[in-house]
């Protein structure tokens, strides 16, 4: 029957699917064969050999091509007659603008970042198209649905910022595996390989700033002769070795810590791993050269000792330059370049040592330096079966039954997938609320180009933003721009916000606004003389919508995009708590998860909202829950915004 | 880890999901030999997710030609009845997954699924049916049972936006991994046979409305001597009269099943998509959590209804000490 009375609302229907990857080749064939006439897809991505296991749609013979197109292909083989009209582009391109968004009746998200997933939020809110959006980790999923003034868009919940580290846990006080990656991955490798002008804090800080950059001047040149094993040796010595103990020396530093201990080559490989050759076979072989075939190691999984460490890092920068000389300048870490990842988790476990922290294997440290997410096909394919669902429901402005899904790894409640009703949209967000952001920012120190990267980029999310002062524009970022606006724009950025023409001191209010996003938003300064370096790295600190609810900070989520499953349902006075986690899966960082509190009552009976739930909390409502048709309500973070309260 | 180890090449195809289950896991699937019969939607999208996890065999068995109904919710074919002529669905089936994953081998048995002596499933580690009927389903059920080694069973149906998975591992132990610790389980599972023998008293209180439905229909048309999904509309009227039958022998009120959800169940016949791809999906995972060895398993039925959008896990056993 459901064929019939859906048939009308799909048929006619125009979708549009951003992302053809894990959820969306599944979304792609599910669409299909449920009837959907016309579908348009964009992705940027092309395939790769770790997306056969799940991406069913591509084939060993497809890697290297669009997944847009090949998906595509693929399903047009078993329903020929549909319309599928792919676009092998970035959704964040211009051309995806508002006007394009308002042709289709729904839009389905099938992405793996936040910047995305706020972009095309945004556009959906501004095109007034509604937008069901999705996410897999593992064996945990989600799937909700956004529509402008009827439920919460997807920013009305605030999302954790990408996990940073602070600069000396990295670069002194690593207690964790992952700070040695980071250390490997973003200071040592980048210093080694990459481009020479960016600044790197791979030098222990000391008290004697003098000695240590003396010092280092020349540890990194290789002088083109030098021989390489001599050299590697040189290296291993000054990172592992001598700027341990030039980190000794801040006895201040090592007081309620333990220390580590310098490692240098000679102790763990006395001899030499070749025959000493002044000659070095520079080939500049493109093709994958790899340390640990050359030495013999074949199991990824293994955990290698200390001086399988030595000697892979060893030969590994060998390699780099015998065989990949010309890229060395120009190199960024990639977990699919397999030379970089045996390169940084041997120097990661080198360092761990030092700290005694655990080694960890390549295929672990590999994880952890590329943000693997972890996939699995089959949730991927019960999220796209639930996408689906909740797409009809859309189109057939079946609005009472719109339900936010979540798929456990362990039943709550007898429940493996577990239907919400949505929230209703948060008054105070400042994205579908429009509502005014304040900004606290030492404006005698900070640049605008600290604001634009670090609040209007990385916590707004724009693109192409514009930034004004009441009448006058300080800063855009455009195609049709003129030549003296752009200086002018480039020499603000330069400059501190108390100088700009005209000044932004404590109490103005700068607009920022998005106008492919159609997003404006008002940011209110107040000037602040002084940050915690450690709490607040940025130098500023943004709140308003941002603000996150007073949640208790989580150890237990903090590594990796799926290193935590999910958890086990701590019981009180009936009352079973979940933790829920749906990973945002960001570029370059490591991120915690969004948690969600849930609250169910057994057996539909009546709440006591005496119970030891949070204060802030206990305003919340529930259905008595009937197996037909019933549903468990989430308590919301902020309770006055509950549905069943709110006046027209 | 037992013995062998991955190769090269399954590590970089299989290597998101091992960062979900592990190498360990991933060795046991590589060895492990399925068999599947009803090539309908459902069956199709447990195929396309366990090959794609890599098991070691999958055998196929289905003897029926290709019709409309069966290429409504598969995406394992091509919509041109003529290009499939003289190809059971089986074979068809077989083509399309072998190039979804080459190192997995697939494969088609031909033959009547009940005419399989013991012996037969004795190559498999896993037998999942869907398509049967009541008597064929516990009959597999008892021929897997009768086996020294365990064969896990499964049956599957979806109906409408409904589906239904049935689950027994006869005796399963395995390693409850919890925040707080991991602990030893063992699991007993009733045969498909005892567990709709449960009287319908003894269930708890808000047992699925869908389990109640599912047997009504299963013993409709088993009475009636029809395939299944070989129901429609004009059937309703003697639906209900069984059920009302059914509800009074077993003392339960008959409000427990409602006569709406019946209804669309005799007239949804045809798979629903997503159902196909929710239930596929939920199927795949329980039989890579008993292949692996990881994981809680579901005991013993599960439950969707795309209506209220719950995915449900009931515990249907016989609540009485075995004497
Ligand atoms: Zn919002």
């Amino acid at each position: 029957m459901a064929s019939l009375q859906h048939s009308q609302a799909i048929k006619g229907a125009k979708v549009l699917m951003v992302g053809a990857g894990g959820i969306g080749c599944e979304l792609l064939k599910t669409l299909a064969l449920s009837d959907f006439q016309d579908i348009h897809i964009i992705d940027m991505d092309t395939i790769e050999v770790s997306n056969l296991n799940r991406q069913f749609l591509f084939r060993q013979s497809h890697v290297g091509q669009s997944k847009a197109k090949v998906a595509r292909d693929a399903v047009l083989r078993f329903r020929p007659h549909i319309s599928i009209t792919p676009y092998h582009a970035n959704a964040k391109d211009s051309n995806f603008n508002v006007d394009f968004f308002k042709q289709f009746n729904v839009v389905l998200n099938g992405l793996d970042n936040l910047d995305a997933r706020r972009h095309v939020n945004r556009l959906c809110l501004a095109a007034e198209v509604p937008l069901v959006e999705s996410g897999t980790t593992g064996f945990l999923g989600q799937v909700t649905v956004h529509v402008k003034g009827k439920t919460e868009c997807y920013e009305c919940q605030p999302k954790p910022a990408p996990k940073t580290y602070p600069v000396c846990t990295i670069t002194s006080t690593p207690s964790k595996f992952v700070h040695c990656v980071v250390w490997a991955k973003d200071l040592l490798f980048a210093k080694l390989f990459g481009d020479k002008n960016q600044d790197n804090d791979l030098n222990v800080r000391s008290n004697d700033a003098a000695r240590s950059s003396e010092h280092a001047g020349d540890a990194f040149e290789w002088s083109g002769n030098e021989d390489l094993e001599q050299y590697g040796r040189g290296i291993y010595d000054h990172v592992f070795g001598y700027n341990i103990e030039l980190a000794l020396s801040n006895e201040e530093t090592w007081k309620n810590r333990n220390k580590p201990r310098p490692i240098y080559c000679r102790d763990v490989l006395p001899n030499r791993m070749t025959q000493q050759n002044g000659n070095v076979d520079i080939t500049d072989d493109l093709s994958s050269a790899s340390a640990m075939a050359s030495l013999g190691l074949k199991n990824p999984q293994d955990i290698w000792c200390l001086m399988e460490n030595t000697k892979v890092f060893l030969e590994a920068l060998k390699l780099f330059f015998t065989n990949r000389r010309k890229e060395i300048g120009n190199l960024s870490f990639d977990k699919d370049d397999q030379l970089a990842v045996e390169f940084v988790t041997a120097a990661a476990n080198i360092r761990a040592a030092s700290f005694n922290i655990p080694s960890h294997s390549l295929f672990e440290a590999k994880g952890i330096a590329g943000n693997i997410v972890h996939a699995v096909a089959t949730t991927n394919a019960i999220v796209a079966g639930l996408i689906v669902i909740e797409a009809i429901k859309v189109l057939k402005k079946d609005t009472e039954s719109y339900r936010m899904t979540y798929c456990l790894e362990h039943p709550s409640k007898k429940m493996l997938l577990m239907p919400v009703e949505p929230f209703e949209p948060n008054k105070s967000c400042c994205v579908c609320s429009k509502t005014p952001l304040s900004l606290e920012i030492n404006t005698h120190r900070s640049k605008l180009r600290d604001f634009v990267e670090k609040i209007v980029k990385a916590k707004l999310g724009m693109n192409s933003p514009l930034i004004m002062h009441a009448t006058a524009l300080l800063y855009e970022i455009g195609d049709d721009l003129e030549e003296n606006e752009i200086a002018n724009y480039t020499a603000n950025l330069e400059k501190v916000l108390s100088e700009l023409p005209p000044p932004v001191t404590d109490g103005t209010v700068l607009t920022v606004e998005d106008l492919q996003q159609e997003f404006t938003c008002n940011i209110h300064i107040k000037h602040r003389e002084e940050f915690d370096e450690e709490k607040e790295p940025d130098g500023m600190v943004l709140s308003g919508w941002t603000q996150a609810p007073s949640e208790k900070k989580d150890d237990k989520t903090s590594i990796g995009n799926g290193a935590s499953t999910s958890k086990s349902l701590p019981t009180k006075l009936g009352i079973t708590e979940i933790d829920i986690e749906v990973k945002e899966i960001s570029g370059g960082t490591v991120s915690p998860g969004t948690k969600r509190k849930l609250s169910e009552f057994s057996d539909g009976s009546t709440v006591d909202q005496s119970s030891d739930v949070d204060q802030t909390r206990n305003n919340k409502k529930t259905q008595k829950h009937d197996d037909d048709g019933g549903l468990v309500m989430l308590d919301h973070w902020d309770s006055n915004m509950s549905k069943k309260q709110r006046s027209p | 880890m037992d013995g062998e180890e991955l190769t090269e090449q399954e590590t970089a195809l299989y290597d998101r999901q091992i960062r979900v289950w592990g190498a360990d896991a991933q060795r046991r699937l590589s060895k492990s030999h399925i068999l599947v019969h009803g090539m309908k939607g459902t069956i199709t999208e447990f195929c396309k997710n366990i090959v794609l996890a890599g098991v070691g065999s999958l055998t196929l068995v289905d003897d029926r030609a290709v019709t409309e109904e069966a290429l409504s919710a598969n995406f394992l074919m091509p919509p041109d009845e003529n290009a499939c002529s003289g190809k059971t669905l089986a074979e068809l089936c077989r083509d399309s997954l072998n190039e979804f994953n080459p190192m997995v081998r697939v494969s088609v048995e031909k033959g009547d699924l009940a005419s399989f002596g013991v012996e037969f499933f004795d190559k498999f580690d896993v037998v999942v049916i869907s398509f049967c009927s009541l008597a064929t389903k516990k009959l597999i059920n008892e021929r897997c049972r009768k086996l020294s080694k365990r064969v896990s069973f499964y049956t599957v149906d979806c109906r409408d936006c409904c589906g239904e998975i049935f689950v027994d591992l006869q005796k399963y132990n395995y390693a409850k991994k919890r925040q707080d610790g991991t602990t030893e389980c063992e699991l007993q599972y009733p045969s498909f046979q005892e567990a709709i023998s449960v009287p319908w008293r003894s269930l708890p209180r808000k047992v699925s409305k869908l389990y109640l439905a599912m047997r009504v229909i299963e013993r409709f048309e088993e009475d009636e001597g029809r395939k299944p999904g070989e129901i429609c509309i004009e059937d309703l009227p003697a639906v209900l009269k069984l059920k009302k039958e059914l509800c009074e022998a077993q003392s339960l009120n008959e409000s427990h099943i409602p006569n709406a959800l019946l209804e669309r169940l005799v007239m949804g016949a045809r798979e629903f998509p997503p159902v196909c791809a929710i239930i596929g999906g939920i199927l795949g995972q329980e039989v890579i959590k008993a292949i692996s060895g990881k994981g809680d398993p579901l005991k013993n039925f599960f439950f969707f209804d795309s209506v209220d959008g719950k995915g449900i896990i009931e515990d249907i056993s016989d609540p009485r000490p075995k004497g």
